[in-house]
């Protein structure tokens, strides 16, 4: 028979100081490794969710972001006439031509500057972000200085909020509205008519064209149609595709980060876990040859010591989750090393995080607990009554 | 004398509790140590910027250019000694991973703004007269085994193709702390080839260095040459060196408070560890504590034993932390010198370890040393273990 649960659950109760210092050290890992991941899922949720799978992006051959692509005006009127894209109830077809550039704005609090996606928009450009929508005021009007504000940017960014100005490129862009995307990239621009800011920042070239595929399954064709063309000195990608590879190199440094700060963390939380449990063995000598001269044997001993220690790592865990997932609420604002931009992304808990989270509690408990649990069940009956 | 050996054999007498414990805190002040690092090589840039250097670029943002024709305004603005421009050149070498700044530069004056690029002379002659040679910091040429004289290529992402260079010098870095991962050449190769293939970029200036005689007047100087440009195509921002550094850094500022967060994190778990460990300790030992009182010891004592033997367990796992620090850091440069290129631990790391593991050791004997002062002699006696 095995020794019942509730002795272990008593057990944790008697040494309250004790369980309570490992609970909190374990949580806190757990905190730390679940919030990391969290940050990196929501980094890349953020970028995935700013593409659609059915819309082609065509930047020039080799430019790592928008902002270093530019679309020669002879090369985006060639591609207006590809019988791949899609038209648009209205009978447009669903093709934008958009120009990109970076603002420096000072940032809300810090006042330091940092980059701003700045879009030139056509009409158009709105059917083929369907996540755009206007909460505040009213749409730019093409062909004017009037520009729109993205969620992110009023949040974090100074002087930014309806019917006030931003002044460069020799113009004052007035904000007439503000519009949400969600938990998308575009959160974090500001759009206005193309044209006016090809115009004001002198550039005599786009930087991207954007057309909704008719056929989705079209994609190669168009792939190799472009790449083909010797016109044209561009290259296709899913706009999908793009924005993954925007988000890359910083889950990539967020994930390393994290992994290097868990392993050295969880060492800190296995010894804790170690330490409480030896003290709980040595303080349990009589308890334990008690246990034994009952007629419980080694094999019990060993599980329910493990079972402790692998309950101190589920209560850990669960803390840590809990507090990990109130993250939820925060926000993060950074520059993207990758488009040198700012993106504002949030914590995202995902059910593979818990998962994983909640593996690693078990997993620290289960070591921790380990060496110990050999110890107890190894003790000979006279040994461990005789001692005081 | 006495006491301390007391200190010593108390800590020692659980070995196993007292080895896993102190095993804790070098691995706590091991990781202080490392994030610590990580944020001073964040601020490398800053660190090793001069106050006498004024950094000229567009005022909308770094993307976009400044025309040439600025040089001789801003040479003739009062204050400024010597000037230099150059362009962000982006340019990857075989792979998107081989990651390092370089930097299309007019060479000669740009060598003059920055003594801490030490260049023997015959190699910075060579570099001068080809057009084509490149200028590397010693780091850079030693992680790709580059020595004077070798073609390397680099493939451009924003100025597009494959352009080819030869290596005519080295420079070493005169501090600690200059960084001796770039690559500058000649900004006259970049603009000829632009010219000729009718792109934007010719003639365009990314950025101008000014060299300013007396650091107290490079606001004057930076306002001056700002005023110049108001209401012209391409306005500009002039700020100090140390200025546009600390930009760069504060445009990732979230990423450095979340390690800092996570470093003061670090602290807590451990404490949590420290204080399990002297909280067990002295509920194993009241019945000592409670001896101790009958034959007359104070409170004091007891409490010094209690707080003497906890420091006793986090400086040593401090000491032999800070000992694990230099060879854990060399490890970790080896494997990211390309985000980071200047990775020293600091002295004030060091002392900020010290400090943390004082603070821990006294903390966790808090709790502790009140219950044992406060626990009534018979009941001390009574208790077992």
């Amino acid at each position: 028979m095995a020794i019942p649960f509730s002795y272990n659950i008593r057990n944790l109760w008697t040494r309250r100081l004790t369980t309570g210092l490992t609970l909190s050290g374990m949580a806190l890992v757990v905190f730390v490794f679940a919030s990391i991941l969290m940050l990196a899922e929501g980094l890349e949720r953020t970028l995935v969710e700013t593409g659609s799978y059915d819309n082609a992006l065509l930047l020039r051959k080799g430019s790592p972001s928008e902002v270093l692509s530019f679309v020669p005006r002879d090369q985006a009127s060639i591609l207006e006439t590809l019988p791949e894209i899609a038209t648009g109830s209205n009978g447009k077809r669903l093709f934008a031509k958009e120009v990109v550039v970076l603002v420096a704005i000072p940032k809300r609090g810090s006042k330091k500057p940092s980059n701003v996606v700045f879009r030139g928009i056509e009409e158009t450009s709105l059917h083929l972000r369907e996540q755009v929508k206007l909460i505040k005021g009213r749409l730019p009007r093409m062909g004017t200085s009037e520009v729109m504000a993205g969620t992110g940017v009023v949040r974090n960014f100074q002087g930014m909020a309806l019917n006030e100005s931003l002044c460069c490129g020799m113009k004052d862009w007035r904000i007439v509205g503000v519009f949400d995307a969600g938990s998308t990239g575009f959160s974090s621009e500001i759009w206005g008519d193309a044209d006016q800011l090809m115009q004001a920042f002198r550039r005599p070239a786009y930087s991207t064209v954007i057309f909704r595929l008719r056929d989705s399954s079209e994609f190669r064709n168009l792939q190799g149609r472009v790449e083909s063309d010797p016109r044209l000195t561009l290259a296709a990608k899913r706009e999908t595709r793009f924005y993954e590879e925007q988000s890359e190199m910083m889950v990539k440094f967020l994930r390393i980060l994290g992994l290097s700060l868990t392993i050295i963390f969880s060492m800190g939380a296995i010894i804790g876990a170690m330490i409480t449990m030896y003290s709980a063995v040595a303080n349990r000598v009589t308890e334990i040859g008690t246990l034994r001269a009952l007629g419980f044997g080694r094999k019990d001993i060993l599980i329910a010591f493990l079972v402790e220690s692998l309950l101190f790592g589920f209560l850990g865990g669960a803390a840590g989750i809990l507090c990990a997932s109130l993250m939820q609420f925060f926000q993060i604002s950074t520059t993207n090393f990758q488009s040198f931009a700012e993106l504002a992304f949030g914590f995202r808990l995902s059910p593979r995080i818990v998962y994983q989270g909640m593996a690693f509690a078990l997993i620290m408990g289960f070591v921790g607990g380990l060496l110990p649990a050999f110890r107890a069940s190894r003790m000979t009956i006279v040994e461990a009554l005789r001692a005081v | 004398m006495l006491f301390l050996k007391i200190l010593f054999r108390n800590a020692f007498r659980n070995k196993l509790r007292t080895g896993l414990t102190i095993l804790g805190m070098t691995i706590a002040i091991l990781a202080f140590g490392l994030l610590r690092t990580v944020i001073s090589a964040w601020y490398a840039g800053v660190e090793a910027s001069s106050a006498t250097r004024l950094i000229t670029r567009n005022s909308i943002s770094l993307i976009f250019p400044l025309p040439l024709a600025y040089k001789e305004k801003i040479r003739q603005v009062d204050g400024v000694k010597n000037l230099s421009y150059g362009n962000w050149f982006g340019g990857i070498y075989i792979d998107e991973k081989n990651f390092f700044a370089n930097f299309a530069v007019e060479p000669r004056s740009y060598l003059e703004l920055y003594p801490e690029y030490v260049v023997a002379p015959k190699e910075k002659e060579a570099f001068l007269e080809d057009q084509r040679g490149f200028i590397a910091g010693r780091k850079l040429a030693q992680r790709y085994g580059w020595k004077i004289g070798d073609l390397v290529t680099l493939k451009g992402t924003i100025f597009l193709g494959d352009w080819d260079f030869v290596m005519r010098a080295m420079y070493q870095g005169r501090d600690e702390n200059t960084d001796e991962h770039q690559f500058f050449f000649h900004w006259d190769y970049l603009n000829e080839t632009l010219r000729k293939r009718k792109g934007l970029w010719a003639d365009q200036v990314g950025f101008y260095v000014a060299g300013v005689a007396d650091p107290e007047l490079t606001g004057e100087v930076a306002t001056a040459i700002d005023k110049g440009f108001r209401n012209s195509l391409a306005e500009t921002l002039t700020e100090t060196e140390k200025a546009f550094q600390q930009g760069f850094v504060a445009m990732t500022g979230a990423i450095i408070s979340t390690i800092q967060v996570v470093s003061i994190m670090v602290i807590i778990i451990i404490l949590a560890v420290v204080a399990n460990t002297m909280a067990m300790t002295t509920r194993e030992r009241i019945g000592e504590y409670a001896v101790l009182k009958t034959l007359g010891f104070k409170a004091r004592y007891i409490a010094g034993l209690i707080f003497g033997e906890s420091l006793v367990i986090t400086t040593s796992g401090c000491l032999l932390g800070m000992t694990l620090t230099y060879p854990a850091a060399d490890a970790f440069y080896r494997k990211l010198g390309s985000y980071f290129p200047v990775f020293n631990v600091e002295q004030e790391t060091l002392l900020f370890s010290i400090i943390a593991s004082v603070l821990v050791g006294l903390a966790a004997a808090v709790i502790p040393a009140r219950m044992a002062i406060r626990i009534r002699i018979a009941e001390g006696l009574r208790r077992i273990g």
